[in-house]
């Protein structure tokens, strides 16, 4: 479960005034809102890497607010994927495992049926400047994936795609989601992004959130 | 004269840098002639020029490497975070860059006579020492390089770093594992600027550690050595060898920079 509790937070820029958000335990939860209104601040207030002015967070039933962003479960997709760009695919995907202190045979062992499940286990010696907008998207998620999160927060992670790899990558998206009973918090401006993922859906405006009912 | 395919603007710039370069050239060309290659050999068998050359390399070394350890975090720091009073900590950090290098030299030289600095004095003697020639080329050397290093953190995105953290690391191993290595070739720029300019500093380094033979002297104190005796064919023979030792090593660099 992901829940934000009357969240604000205030910039030069923009306002967010008490967001009350809550994504039930397997359920695929979509963000739409126009650009510049606070979505991925509040992505990044959920992952630990901004701090609210007011309000709390809560992963799994748990309040997460004061936690440093690598215990609190999220796993976490930014919108260009900001892979690692000095390791290699396989490195990308074992960070995690690295961090945990698992041994560098172990760690690719770990990964590989990972990377089976996302279909880029061909790709695992590249480097990330040699991989496609889908290619590293992938790799991105799987590196989430890697470290077995709570939850997952995707940053508009299919925006700057072409749509028939967008489409591929809905596909996986749907198919990770029932397999792994993953809860999930997808940024999106797309509605064909929304109505083929959403169970849940949110629009914010004007630094203010609602629920919607789903696109038929 | 037309050059096809080459438009008005191109050629333009072509003729800026080349006229440039051509200067610069031709300042050298000129210099060269006040010497020949038996100066040059005769003056890389003097014994007080070998240790000159010894010594510039081994302090020019030693100060790139200092440079490296405070212009990394320093510019982190300024790169990536806001703080009150950043503004004025920027144009601290630039005062040896703008200030003449007398100057900086002069203020060596006075802050180690204060209280403060006999207590360093003791633990670690500066003035009129090798030691001081490293700092004096430290001061100015590490203003170059921590504007290097800004400008490299300041094009390196904070979001694989925070996904890093977000995966469990610390911000620092973040910084390490993730960042660092990102930043590699920014680092070698950084050594090189720090290396270029120490090899060229003479006022602060005359100043605060002296000028004497087979002691502080470094290559451009024997420039100024030879000029002061009337030894003009010496001091161009040296200057000359330093025009050689910063193209070498700034192209090695460069080249080295490239497969890093």
């Amino acid at each position: 479960m992901i829940r934000f509790e009357n969240i604000s937070w205030r910039s030069p820029s923009f306002t967010i005034e008490g967001v009350n958000l809550d994504v039930p335990t397997g359920c695929y939860g979509i963000l739409m809102g126009p650009t510049g209104c606070g979505k991925t601040t509040l992505a990044e207030i959920l992952c630990g890497l901004r701090s609210p002015s007011t309000g709390r967070v809560f992963c799994g039933g748990i309040e997460i607010s004061g936690l440093p962003p690598g215990r609190r479960g999220i796993g976490y997709v930014p919108q260009d994927g900001a892979l690692f760009p000095t390791m290699s695919v396989q490195e990308n995907l074992a960070f995690a495992l690295r961090l945990q202190g698992l041994p560098k045979s172990e760690r690719a062992k770990a990964v590989a049926p990972l990377a089976g499940q996302l279909g880029i286990a061909h790709l695992l010696q590249r480097m990330p400047e040699h991989l496609s907008g889908g290619e590293r998207q992938r790799v991105a998620l799987g590196r989430a994936l890697a470290a077995r999160p709570a939850a997952l927060v995707l940053d508009e992670p299919l925006s700057a795609l072409d749509e028939t790899t967008r489409d591929a990558l809905i596909l996986l998206l749907q198919r990770l989601q029932k397999d792994l009973r993953l809860t999930v918090l997808h940024i999106t401006h797309h509605k064909h992004e929304a109505a083929s993922l959403a169970q849940r859906l949110f629009r914010f405006e004007n630094g203010r959130l609602s629920e919607s009912p789903l696109p038929q | 004269m037309k050059f096809p395919g080459v438009s008005k603007f191109w050629l333009l710039l072509a003729l800026t840098t080349g006229a440039y370069a051509l200067f610069l050239l031709a300042m050298l060309a000129a210099a060269a002639t006040y010497s020949s290659p038996s100066d040059l050999l005769k003056a890389l068998h003097s014994r007080e020029i070998q240790h000159s050359i010894q010594l510039s390399l081994l302090t020019c070394s030693i100060t790139a490497a200092l440079s490296l350890l405070i212009a990394v975090p320093a510019g982190f720091l300024l790169a990536r975070s806001h703080f009150p009073g950043k503004l004025w900590l920027e144009a601290v950090l630039d005062i040896p860059i703008v200030l003449p290098p007398m100057v900086i030299g002069l203020c060596l030289l006075i802050f180690f006579q204060t209280a403060a600095g006999r207590l360093i004095e003791k633990a670690v003697p500066l003035t009129y020492t090798v030691s001081g020639v490293v700092l004096a080329q430290l001061v100015i050397g590490a203003a170059f390089a921590i504007r290097t290093m800004r400008g490299t953190f300041d094009h390196i995105s904070a979001r694989p770093e925070n996904v890093a953290m977000t995966l469990g690391a610390s911000r620092a191993r973040a910084v390490w594992l993730v960042t660092l290595p990102s930043a590699r070739r920014g680092m070698f720029a950084a050594a090189s600027v720090a290396w270029a300019r120490s090899l060229g500093e003479f006022g602060p380094i005359l100043v605060f550690a002296g000028a004497t033979r087979m002691k502080t002297e470094v290559l451009p104190t024997t420039v100024w050595l030879e000029l002061s005796v009337g030894n003009l064919e010496a001091a161009v023979a040296v200057s000359l060898l330093m025009v050689a030792f910063a193209m070498l090593v700034l192209v090695a660099v460069r080249k080295a920079g490239e497969r890093v």
